[in-house]
């Protein structure tokens, strides 16, 4: 297991993730675990008692995680969202855009690599789950 | 035309580093193959059967003469002296080293130019009306909506990796030039009985192996709610598009199982959801598009005679030219179809020489149509015999537009790695038959459309008549396909029954040519005479 990059500075959840299906037979877990085929919006409901969800990506080419965290931040869920898996420098700034703050590749990332990715680009066009103000934003301002 | 600001160059100067960096790490050994792939296709570069493939973006296939020339120093410095215009109003080189690519992206940047998405799992480069802001027949221009599509679609985070190619037309008049319904979404913009313009969308069209024509999901959309729209149809899409075969991947078959209604259901439902989010632009942005596709400066008198007194010339004047919205001006078509000629192929020197006669005639603008051929938009007509005068030495001057010599193929089995048989070829042997039995003008309009596989890059279930190669016991067949049209009368060609040989394909599209002089009526397109008699007089023809 590489190591874990986590862009927040909280307290980590000390027990693992369960399945979504999991987590909804149960009331008690702090932290689930989306599968690509799983509706991210069946969390949506129990958001306040989660600390911690996991976006599985088994193959880097299945995009469904992007769209399942950027639901989840759309509806307000502010704890850590970590991509694991299939994670690969390439698609770390798409995904930091969609809203993930930690990442847990199945294979070690180069530092310097991971630190140009989050730096490439100046501007973004449009809006998605992070803080940045879209080009077209701009040129209105 | 559209110009970069400095975001729009910023954005483009970072796409070139980033990928510099990564055929760096791959040339490394750092990034797999299985790694690199899906970015160098972000990046138009394929690997094709005999080098790297290039495919470079013409957003909504609008051009200037300094950016057609730098196309053609391309071609000279990087590829073989010539480049392949595509079905999508983009052109690719097909001799290119991969060392070379970032330098080919980089020498792009400085005219605004880009391969940004024109292949893989994304958002494609958006395509759009050939004669936008010059067709008598259009609502309104249709190219900002498409500029504004381009730069939501551009990067962007949740919809790059998606279950498979994503495709977008833009047109703005009935008449469709655009194979709008043949896409994956096709946006038609409308006004409305209280004068608003709106956009209708039709989702999940396409072609390739299970063709479908699109259906509407949303009469009016306005247009201050058009990316969000977007942005909609494609959640729903990357939620539930198929990843387990890539076959049934396409967003037309998610349509095709949920029902057109459940899919415009989910769209609504998360629409409604995703109109609080704000990722909606300020309409300010559009109207600043609009301002760069503002009508060039035309002579309020200019002339509309035409000197017809050469044949040859009036000849291409009848089949290339096309009506334009200002008395006195057309839009010129320059045929990319010689006779015997590669469809689309077109050389440096011609490249050079199509950009000056857009200077001199057309306000420095060209356009790419998705049959392959280059417009000249805005030609005064006074000037129409000195550009064909000057088209004509050059070779450009076939008058072929829409006929039977104007054939779509896609580059087959002679380039393509996933190709089964040839497509150039027979459609070499094809004009050059027409050509030579002088039937090409009696038959008028009569679009052809060659595929070398199953992947119909070469349109051939919307062509009047549809060829398609197949591998047939490792030796090259060829099915027969009639009644398909891509335009506003949209329809799916089907097949007429057992294949040919290369040679009988060629006679097979002469016999089938000879059943419609023999039945048609007045006025009639082949289209329309097969529409009313059906397919079986020309079954009987071919195999009887």
């Amino acid at each position: 297991m590489a190591e874990l990059l986590r862009y927040r500075d909280d307290e980590m959840v000390d027990h693992p993730a369960v399945t979504v299906d999991a987590f909804l037979d149960q009331s008690n877990a702090g932290a689930v675990r989306i599968e690509p085929g799983d509706d991210a919006r069946d969390l949506l409901p129990h958001l306040e008692r989660l600390a911690l969800v996991e976006v599985n990506f088994p193959a880097f080419g299945d995009g469904r995680g992007y769209s399942s965290a950027r639901i989840l931040r759309e509806a307000g869920y502010d704890g850590e969202l970590r991509a694991v898996g299939d994670v690969l420098v390439d698609q770390l700034a798409y995904m930091r855009r969609c809203g993930f703050d930690a990442f847990e590749p199945d294979q070690q990332l180069n530092k310097d690599d991971v630190q140009a990715a989050f730096e490439r680009w100046p501007e973004v066009y449009q809006s998605a789950a992070d803080d940045r103000t879209p080009i077209w934003t701009k040129r209105h301002a | 035309m559209y110009k970069y600001d400095q975001y729009d160059q910023a954005m483009v100067d970072a796409r070139v580093e980033e990928f510099r960096d990564q055929a760096r790490r791959r040339l490394e050994g750092k990034l797999t193959e299985d790694q690199f792939k899906p970015l160098r296709l972000m990046n138009g570069l394929y690997l094709q059967l005999h080098a790297y493939m290039l495919r470079v973006a013409i957003p909504y296939g609008t051009l200037d003469s300094r950016q057609m020339h730098a196309l053609a120093d391309i071609a000279d410095k990087y590829d073989r002296g010539y480049g392949h215009f595509t079905t999508r109003q983009n052109i690719q080189y097909n001799w290119i080293k991969l060392e070379d690519a970032a330098d080919i992206l980089a020498d792009l940047s400085k005219v605004e130019m880009h391969a940004i998405q024109t292949s893989g799992n994304c958002i494609r480069n958006i395509s759009s009306d050939h004669f936008a802001g010059a067709a008598a027949d259009e609502v309104v221009d249709p190219r900002p909506y498409a500029e504004l599509l381009r730069q939501w679609s551009s990067f962007h985070p949740e919809f790059s990796y998606l279950p498979r190619k994503f495709k977008i037309a833009v047109i703005a008049s009935d008449t469709d030039r655009a194979a709008m319904r043949l896409h994956d979404i096709g946006i038609q913009i409308v006004q409305n009985d209280a004068g608003d313009l709106g956009a209708a969308f039709y989702v999940g069209g396409g072609m390739g192996r299970t063709p479908m024509i699109a259906p509407c999901i949303n009469a009016f959309v306005p247009l201050d709610r058009l990316v969000t729209y977007a942005e909609a149809c494609l959640r729903v899409y990357n939620r539930y598009g198929r990843r387990d075969n890539k076959y049934k991947a396409r967003i037309k078959i998610l349509v095709h199982e949920l029902g057109a209604e459940e899919y415009a259901r989910q769209v609504e439902e998360e629409f409604a959801h995703m109109l609080d989010q704000g990722v909606e632009p300020p309409f300010a942005e559009l109207e600043r598009i609009r301002t760069f596709f503002e009508d060039p400066l035309f002579e309020a008198d200019a002339s509309s005679d035409i000197d017809r007194s050469d044949p040859d010339f009036a000849l291409w004047v009848d089949r290339n030219t096309v009506a334009h919205k200002a008395d006195g001006y057309a839009s010129a078509v320059i045929s990319l179809k010689p006779v015997g000629g590669i469809p689309g192929d077109a050389t440096a020197e011609q490249m050079r020489l199509m950009a000056d006669l857009a200077k001199d005639y057309s306000f420095d603008e060209l356009r790419v149509m998705h049959t392959q051929n280059i417009v000249l938009p805005h030609v005064r007509k006074a000037d129409l015999h000195a550009l064909w005068t000057a088209l004509d030495e050059a070779g450009l001057g076939a008058p072929n537009l829409d006929t039977v010599e104007d054939i779509i193929a896609c580059p087959g089995l002679d380039y393509c790695s996933l190709a089964n048989a040839r497509s150039i070829p027979v459609a070499q042997r094809i004009s050059e038959r027409f050509a030579k039995t002088g039937k090409t003008e009696t038959l008028g309009q009569l679009k052809l459309k060659i595929s070398g596989c199953i992947n119909a890059c070469g349109h051939h279930h919307a062509g009047h008549i549809g060829i398609l190669g197949v591998d047939r016991k490792g030796v090259e067949n060829y099915q027969l396909l009639l009644g398909g049209s891509e335009a506003e009368d949209v329809s799916l060609a089907k097949i007429t029954g057992p294949g040919f040989d290369e040679h009988g394909i060629v006679d097979a599209v002469e016999t089938v040519t000879t059943v419609y002089e023999r039945e048609r009526e007045d006025g009639e397109r082949f289209l329309d005479t097969y529409r009313r008699i059906g397919m079986n007089p020309f079954k009987e023809a071919l195999y009887g």
